[in-house]
């Protein structure tokens, strides 16, 4: 039972952690009536304490370095790390710019990540990125 | 009063429980299918907040560092307990609440504000200035629509007290539907208080566009800001079931007729029939003063909240209330 709630209800809160707003433009795409992952359970929330994934979109200013560890550990536990966009996986154009803290597995490596590469990458890939994030935790739960 | 009277009692309040769980979770949902679809989206099942309950069961439940530990814990309990006793009092279409007799209106709007008070001791003892901030506007917000709704009792019980007996009974208020005992002007002074009725709803139950002590997007979720786990599922349950319960007072308040009594049916078939339509009603009345007030409007600003109820919506209750003064007076030479 505990599973299938899993699969069905994922909170997600997002993060800017330094994004040129276009990995945002589509997760909130993805909330749109075109896409609408709230038809999956799939739902924005305002606080780190609420959520099951935290999506981070951009590369990882040094400014927002510490800031992202916090919220990382301020989210209960189980939870799935998914990071949007190529610049949080290898820093996109960002790529070896002075003010780069370092991509986000490397600043917490305690973690569950998905990746969705792209630049910025299309809803689709977004929701499938979700969806391969409640299967994880699915398996997290039967494991239990 | 004796041990039997109390076994019962226990029995009856605990069954209530599940009950009014699994249909304020039920009515939670057949409330965001409707907005997703008034939105052109499919919507989530309207199992989907069963579904949330069950997830927020399974996660950690996080209590902050320099929480006031047992307020925080003991918040979302009384949240919910107290929302579940509301519907101990109020009657449940046909059915007569289980504890009629033993509490009247004045009870139920002061029950009505303990998973509000609930909220604000939770989200002050959580030590986040968000949850600080949300918790002073739930109290304004508070402040803001019990004039109204006062005003709007007031003129009821008045009203009733006409015909006399004990006004403030809800089995008496339910007995005497206030639509029989007026005339013209009262009509009009009755729908004019059935329209503040249903702007209170949305501040009561915190839902857009008075849910500024909850705004997600402006002070991050607020009053539960800090809450996870099973307290967060506390809190999740307690809204669903402030829902029906506000929609149950409506319906007693205003539209407490039985369909049993028309199709002439009778002993537990009526009940049934009875009970089958206060779904609907409280379906429908859900419908117009949450959803699709919810799906409409964007939020207010606090300060918009406050002269909105004190000015707008305890004018038009007022007008009504004298108009029902009118019709007694004045009426009867109209």
């Amino acid at each position: 039972m505990i599973p299938k709630a899993f699969k069905r209800s994922l909170w997600v809160f997002h993060v800017n952690s330094g994004s040129c707003n276009g990995c945002d433009i589509e997760i909130i795409a993805a909330l749109t009536p075109r896409y609408d992952a709230e038809r999956f359970g799939i739902k924005l929330v305002g606080s780190p304490r609420h959520a099951d994934v935290i999506a981070f979109t951009g590369p990882v200013t040094n400014d927002m370095k510490d800031k992202v560890i916090r919220i990382i550990e301020q989210t209960p536990d189980p939870k799935v790390i998914v990071v949007v966009g190529s610049c949080g996986i290898g820093g996109g154009v960002f790529h070896e710019s002075y003010h780069l803290a370092g991509p986000i597995d490397k600043l917490y490596p305690n973690a569950k990540y998905f990746y969705v590469p792209g630049c910025p990458p299309r809803p689709e890939a977004i929701i499938q990125a979700f969806a391969k994030a409640w299967e994880w935790l699915e398996e997290l739960e039967v494991k239990k | 009063m004796n041990g039997g009277f109390f076994f019962w009692l226990v029995v009856k309040a605990i069954v209530i429980t599940f009950i009014a769980i699994f249909f304020g979770l039920l009515y939670k949902g057949i409330d965001r299918k409707i907005v997703a679809h008034m939105q052109g989206r499919v919507g989530p099942p309207i199992r989907q907040p069963f579904l949330d309950v069950i997830k927020l069961m399974s996660k950690e439940n996080i209590v902050p560092k320099h929480a006031v530990r047992w307020l925080f814990n003991a918040a979302p309990l009384i949240c919910l307990a107290s929302s579940v006793m509301l519907l101990l009092y109020v009657p449940w279409g046909g059915i007569d609440a289980i504890l009629e007799g033993h509490g009247d209106l004045i009870l139920i709007l002061y029950l009505f504000a303990i998973p509000s008070i609930a909220m604000v001791a939770g989200g002050f003892a959580s030590s986040s200035p968000f949850a600080a901030v949300g918790a002073q506007r739930e109290v304004v917000t508070m402040i803001s629509y019990e004039l109204p709704l006062a005003v709007i009792i007031i003129g009821i019980a008045w009203k009733l007290s006409g015909i006399g007996g004990d006004v403030f009974s809800m089995a008496f208020i339910t007995a005497h539907p206030i639509w029989e005992n007026v005339g013209l002007l009262g009509l009009i002074g009755i729908v004019m208080l059935l329209l503040s009725m249903i702007i209170v709803a949305p501040g009561e139950l915190a839902k857009i566009p008075f849910d500024v002590a909850e705004a997600e997007t402006e002070i991050a979720e607020g009053l539960t800001v800090e809450y996870s786990g099973r307290n967060l599922a506390m809190f999740y349950m307690a809204d669903g079931v402030k829902i029906f319960a506000f929609s149950a007072l409506i319906i007693a308040l205003f539209f407490p007729y039985g369909i049993a009594s028309l199709l002439s049916l009778n002993g537990v078939i009526a009940s049934i029939a009875d009970f089958l339509f206060f779904l609907l009603k409280v379906f429908i009345v859900m419908l117009f003063s949450v959803t699709l007030i919810r799906a409409g409007v964007a939020r207010l600003r606090i300060t918009q909240v406050v002269t909105g109820y004190w000015v707008t919506i305890t004018l038009i209750a007022l007008i009504g209330l004298v108009l029902l003064m009118w019709d007694s007076h004045v009426g009867r030479w109209l």
